[in-house]
């Protein structure tokens, strides 16, 4: 199993660093969004819950672009049939992707973050290691949920289509989550102690329903 | 392993959604031998062969390769059959020896095997420029060399000359070919060659077998009428 | 199969469906606070649990099919999703007027559970385009488990966090059918919610029975015609395997 991971992991990531697209793609929407929602807003800085909400929202949708990227050289390259011939337990994509993506999104949180934090924040950061919780736990949910939709969507017809309109609604409790719990670094209320442990929730419960049906979306 | 064939169906259904891909097909073929089935485009050959690699679980019948049988105990000869389709299942913005790389670790294979194949094939001056770079010819050398990597006892062969050069096809025999001493399952669409390698004849049409076991040359060109 | 006392359950769902209205509309007291209008409640509480229900039912259906690989359990699903949205869209109407009537907003915001459902209905609105939208039949029919299976492990997760988020100190109106109801106001409640249940249960009954027969037609009508049956249109509806 880790063996088929490896391989899978390690191929991922060299076609990326060898011909960037998600990583960049990302990254560009992010900063661009950031510039779009200043002149949206009105504002020359935000705080508090406006603060985190805008961080959010366009972390959340670079994400749905790297979802959508995720499975589509697979299954044009003919990375699905070479996985599937071998002798290895199927579960091993999953994790693999769901690996990749998440490095993905840390990747991505590189750029974006201290992109916002010069471009619209306006008070300065406190208690920063809530970011980084929020931006863990945030990453792993992504992470599971994206690769199931990103697996759904990739044998339809209406792939550009879905991956949004599919991954939108799903991570709404992740989204809400990570908002509170970042909330107070950009200056607004307290996050009350359990919405690290939703966030954890809604990541296992994701994790485990990710596990057990992946196997059934490759087999044919 | 005894007399026991390589590869015996009986019966095997396979539909895509309305439309029946193959029905009712039957065939055996012992161990070492070489199987080549005709059939028009459409007629259920790709098919066949997606089934026999367990990418396609049969929906009737029953389908043994190696003795296992399909889809219940797929996974057990899942590193013991090789197939080279339509499709060379390699990467094109890595290289040829990355790409092999990848085959290598999902198999348990030995990277030295790597370097051997692609000796072999005569491309190991160029096996690390990216495959988009290579020539049909050259793509389909490595694909060859991605169908062998973990010495597989069976061969699944898609038209595996088609659209190549001689000097290409010329360096795929010793892979793939009869020299292999693999049992094979090729699909063709020439008579007098396909024929002079076959040890089994299987014809389909429309899903049917229509030529089952041995053929004449007129009777495989009636399959194309 | 499915065909069986499909009178009995109509005319059950009639009666009970119309005493319950008229115990809402007649028997009930009337609210203190927000009058006549609260009595749209009597709609759309039972609407939105049965609605719920029936998306974890298609959810367990999904789970059944992926199992055994047999098409009806695809069809059952398919059914119960997609009246669960019909449903679901009954919810979101009746949850506006309610929400016109008491705030005099068309929408709001701080009733967790209406805000939680339009996010469930928002998801579920999806499947029938992700079905259309795979051309191979069983492979449509793996995935829309798939899906439905991961959307009913969604719903509770949506609704805790949804309503961990809001925490607003005005009373939630649906608590008031939990415990604090007068007991003519429980008899009316049930009522519909018994209605409403035999409702859903019904038109699966004749959706199911609908989608059956029409599987048979199809099966001998190509048994009499031959191979010459033209190719079906693309569609997002299961069919069931001929015998």
């Amino acid at each position: 199993m880790t063996r088929a991971v490896n391989a899978v992991l390690r191929r991922d990531l060299r076609i990326e660093t060898r011909t960037p697209q998600v990583v960049p793609g990302m990254a560009l929407f992010a900063v661009s969004a950031f510039v779009v929602f200043h002149f949206a807003l009105q504002q020359r800085s935000v705080e508090g819950n406006l603060a985190a909400g805008v961080l959010w929202v366009t972390l959340l949708l670079a994400a749905v672009l790297g979802i959508a990227r995720q499975f589509v050289a697979d299954r044009e390259e003919g990375g699905f049939e070479g996985f599937l011939l071998a002798p290895v337990d199927r579960t091993a994509l999953l994790v693999a992707k769901a690996a990749s993506l998440f490095l993905f999104l840390v990747a991505l949180e590189i750029v974006a973050v201290p992109a916002f934090l010069v471009m619209l924040l306006g008070p300065s950061p406190v208690e920063f290691w809530r970011l980084l919780l929020a931006l863990l736990l945030a990453d792993l949910g992504i992470a599971f949920v994206g690769t199931l939709v990103g697996a759904l969507a990739v044998q339809s017809r209406a792939r550009d289509l879905l991956v949004p309109l599919l991954a939108l609604p799903l991570l709404i409790p992740l989204l809400i989550g990570a908002v509170k719990l970042s909330a107070p670094v950009f200056g607004g209320p307290a996050a009350a102690a359990r919405w690290p442990w939703v966030l954890a929730l809604y990541d296992l419960v994701f994790g485990l329903v990710a596990y057990a049906v992946f196997d059934f979306l490759l087999e044919d | 392993m005894g007399d026991a064939p390589a590869i015996e169906l009986a019966g095997l259904v396979r539909r895509y959604g309305e439309r029946t891909a193959l029905d009712d097909v039957s065939v055996a073929l012992p161990a070492g031998a070489t199987l080549v089935v005709f059939g028009p485009n459409g007629a259920g050959k790709s098919t066949l062969l997606r089934v026999l690699a367990t990418l396609l679980r049969p929906q009737g019948g029953t389908a043994h390769v190696l003795g296992e049988a399909l889809p219940r105990d797929a996974w057990k000869v899942r590193g013991r059959i090789g197939l080279l389709g339509h499709e060379p299942l390699l990467h094109r913005d890595l290289s040829a020896r990355e790409n092999l790389r990848f085959h290598a670790r999902l198999h348990g294979v030995a990277f030295e095997r790597i370097d051997a194949l692609l000796e072999q094939v005569g491309l190991r001056l160029r096996a690390d420029e990216p495959i988009r770079e290579l020539s049909r010819g050259m793509v389909q050398r490595v694909a060859a060399c991605r169908t062998v990597l973990h010495e597989p006892d069976v061969l699944l062969l898609d038209e595996p000359t088609a659209n190549l050069d001689p000097a290409a096809a010329d360096a795929l025999e010793p892979l793939v070919g009869r020299t292999s001493g693999r049992t094979r399952v090729v699909t063709s669409h020439d008579p007098a060659r396909g024929l002079a390698e076959a040890d089994v004849v299987l014809g389909l049409r429309g899903g049917r077998a229509e030529l089952s076991g041995s053929a004449t040359e007129a009777e495989v060109r009636e399959l194309y009428r | 199969m499915y065909g069986t006392r499909l009178r009995a359950f109509s005319l059950a769902t009639l009666v009970t469906l119309t005493g319950g209205f008229a115990l809402a509309a007649f028997y009930a007291p009337e609210d203190a606070d927000q009058g006549f209008m609260q009595k749209i409640l009597y709609l759309h509480v039972p609407l939105a649990i049965v609605a719920l229900c029936g998306f974890v039912f298609g959810a367990v259906c999904a789970i059944q099919h992926l199992r055994t690989g047999e098409s009806r359990w695809d069809l059952r699903s398919y059914v119960a999703i997609h009246m669960s949205l019909i449903f679901g869209a009954g919810v979101l109407v009746t949850g506006s007027i309610w929400a016109r009537a008491s705030w005099g907003h068309w929408w709001v915001w701080d009733e967790p559970t209406l805000v939680s459902f339009l996010i469930v209905f928002l998801l579920y609105a999806t499947y029938q385009p992700l079905r259309f939208s795979i051309e191979d039949r069983d492979k449509q029919a793996r995935y829309a488990s798939v899906f439905a299976i991961t959307a009913g492990a969604f719903v509770p997760l949506n609704f805790l966090a949804v309503r961990l988020a809001q925490s607003y100190t005005h009373p939630r109106v649906f608590a008031t059918t939990d415990g604090g109801l007068e007991p003519r106001m429980k008899v009316a409640f049930y009522a519909c919610l018994l209605g409403m249940a035999l409702l859903y249960a019904t038109l699966w009954k004749y959706e199911m029975a609908s989608k059956n027969t029409s599987a048979q037609i199809k099966a001998l009508r190509r048994r009499l015609a031959g191979d010459e049956v033209p190719a079906p249109r693309r569609s997002a509806a299961p069919t069931l395997e001929s015998a």
